[in-house]
């Protein structure tokens, strides 16, 4: 699958402006995504493809509209060196599985990648590279489709004060 | 090892000693929606086979980033919202209070010790309040909606501790710039910023919540600021029967890292294009030309924000080369800017005042800048694109500084004009 290369500090406006929020449809937003910055990426992304970032991936704007924007163009996977913090947990909400991988500096616009997540490593242009090992409960959510799909089952949340030590 | 406030807030609701890095599901004692992540976390709700929310007294709903309706589509989204606040019995707002963060802390939504969510990053202006407080999505928001909790990853903190006395003209927003400058855009990821000092301690609210309101731009959670006096005296307006109580770090609690700054002889800072923390002296930028200037925002959008803009006006007006774009952040802070004359003042000095909202900063509604334009403003980012065209140039600063700059055409230094 073909990877996108960006840089540092991706912000949620460079991912999706703030004019289309009105829009909630993950296939109508990709046709936005990266729009003005990167107007390539919502014509020529296909399934499969991988988000290959820098830095801090995300940050700024809790909108959701960010990473269902990116799933709607039909990334999986995004590997970054770090995260920011709400847009992580979007990402994992909706269904979009974020790695950390610290050699994404190494990595080319257009290259091949595989991703192997549950053997920690992603393959990019037959080259292996580790990724930090992802929670289960991670994992349940995406493999749920996200979050939605775990709060259905709950009759209610486990609440600390509820579960004693 | 003594415990942070932070740790504090979280094993008060767990009824046990819960420190940073444990991942607990906790109870939350609020919950505000507006109009852009509303929807998506209201359908998300519904999605999760919500009924009924967990308590409609606990969440506030107003519309504030595309008011009045901008387009169909945002008509469309506050019918929705409205119909939804109306079945379940959570109090609306609507588009007549102004922007969430200012409405949740002066409606005193948000008080020390609780643990505040809303969907939106800026949420962690709250800490403000002795809250912990913070930003999280809109599925996010359906959990809590269903079911009052949320799962937390309880945050290590960095305490930056603020010593000095601020030079003429300068102020909370050009500390926070300068603290955003030296920990970087993600130097807080997933952790609570914790203001103490002299300095802040000498802050009014208002100065406060600039400070917390941009904890977000450093990634991170949240940021706080132990209730003191001033808070209490902040509170006891806005809750009938609130008792001050003792909440602050202990002295031996264990910090990520700790800062301190000194800030008598900082200078106006100015956010230069386009991330936050590549803040820079006012004097490094002075001279740049503008078009657009935004005083207003949950940043800065405050009464004591537009009295420090009209005294560094004075008498004169400001550039007919520079679009001048005024917003209260509540009904309230534009009554009080109103009833000071100060509306009067910037409208006779050539100002555009508009009604309560989030206005340029959302950078989808009005005030969009054309490829090439430069905007100066108070707001909290400046990312590329997010006041319209990507081609355009987005500097932040604070009210005086914008004044300043209003009147010349070009970044000025506050201190001289």
């Amino acid at each position: 699958m073909r990877g996108w290369k960006f840089g540092d500090n991706i912000d949620t406006d460079a991912i999706i402006p703030g004019r289309f929020l009105t829009i909630y449809d993950e296939k109508e937003l990709a046709k936005h995504a990266f729009e003005g910055t990167r107007d390539d990426f919502s014509k020529l992304a296909q399934d499969g493809d991988v988000i290959v970032a820098g830095r801090n991936f995300g940050c700024g704007s809790s909108r959701e509209h960010a990473p269902l924007a990116l799933k709607g163009a039909g990334i999986r996977v995004i590997l970054a060196q770090s995260f920011a913090r709400i847009f992580f947990r979007n990402a994992i909400n909706v269904g979009l599985l974020p790695l950390v991988c610290p050699d994404t500096d190494t990595m080319k616009d257009g290259s091949s990648i595989i991703v192997k997540e549950r053997e920690g490593k992603v393959i990019v242009e037959g080259k292996e590279y580790p990724i930090e090992p992802v929670p289960e409960f991670m994992y349940n959510i995406v493999e749920a489709a996200g979050l939605v799909g775990y709060a259905r089952q709950l009759k209610e949340a486990p609440v600390c004060t509820k579960s004693q030590r | 090892m003594g415990a942070t406030i932070t740790e504090k807030i979280f094993s008060g609701k767990c009824q046990r000693d819960i420190r940073a890095g444990s991942v607990v599901m906790a109870p939350v004692d609020g919950a505000m929606i507006h109009d852009i992540t509303g929807p998506l976390a209201i359908q998300k709700f519904y999605e999760m086979g919500g009924v009924h929310v967990f308590d409609p007294k606990l969440i506030i709903m107003l519309f504030d980033h595309q008011i009045p309706a901008d387009s169909i589509e945002a008509a469309k989204n506050h019918v929705y919202m409205r119909k939804f606040a109306a079945e379940q019995d959570i109090h609306n707002y609507d588009i007549c209070e102004g922007v969430c963060h200012q409405i949740v802390m002066e409606k005193g939504h948000a008080a020390p010790g609780e643990i505040i969510v809303g969907a939106d990053s800026h949420t962690c202006m709250y800490g403000a309040a002795g809250a912990f407080a913070t930003g999280i999505g809109s599925t996010d928001m359906g959990f809590v909606l269903k079911f009052g909790a949320l799962y937390f990853r309880v945050p290590e903190s960095i305490r930056a501790e603020v010593n000095g006395t601020f030079q003429h003209r300068v102020g909370a927003k050009d500390l926070i710039l300068s603290i955003a400058a030296d920990l970087g855009a993600d130097g807080a990821t997933y952790k609570a910023i914790e203001f103490c000092g002299k300095t802040i301690r000498l802050l009014g609210m208002p100065g406060r919540m600039t400070c917390c309101n941009m904890a977000i731009e450093m990634g991170a959670k949240t940021g706080i600021i132990a209730p003191d006096k001033v808070t209490w005296d902040y509170m006891a307006k806005r809750r009938a029967g609130i008792r001050p109580f003792a909440l602050a770090s202990d002295p031996d609690a264990e910090y990520a890292e700790r800062r301190s700054y000194d800030v008598s002889r900082l200078e106006p800072q100015v956010a230069t294009p386009h991330n936050v923390d590549q803040g820079v002296p006012v004097g490094k930028v002075a001279g740049t030309h503008i078009d657009q200037v935004f005083i207003g925002s949950c940043t800065n959008g405050r009464f004591e924000d537009f009295a420090e803009a009209a005294e560094v006006l004075g008498s004169k007006e400001f550039s007919d080369k520079v679009r001048v774009i005024i917003i209260p952040s509540s009904r309230n802070e534009y009554l009080k800017t109103l009833r000071a004359g100060l509306i009067e003042k910037f409208v006779t000095a050539g100002a555009l005042v508009e009604a309560p909202s989030c206005g340029p900063c959302m950078g989808g509604a009005f005030g969009l800048l054309a490829p090439g334009e430069v905007s100066l403003s108070t707001s909290n980012r400046n990312f590329k694109g997010r006041q319209g065209s990507t081609e355009a140039f987005v500097y932040l600063c604070s009210p005086a500084t914008a004044a300043a700059s209003a009147i010349t055409g070009e970044i000025t230094d506050p201190r001289e004009v």
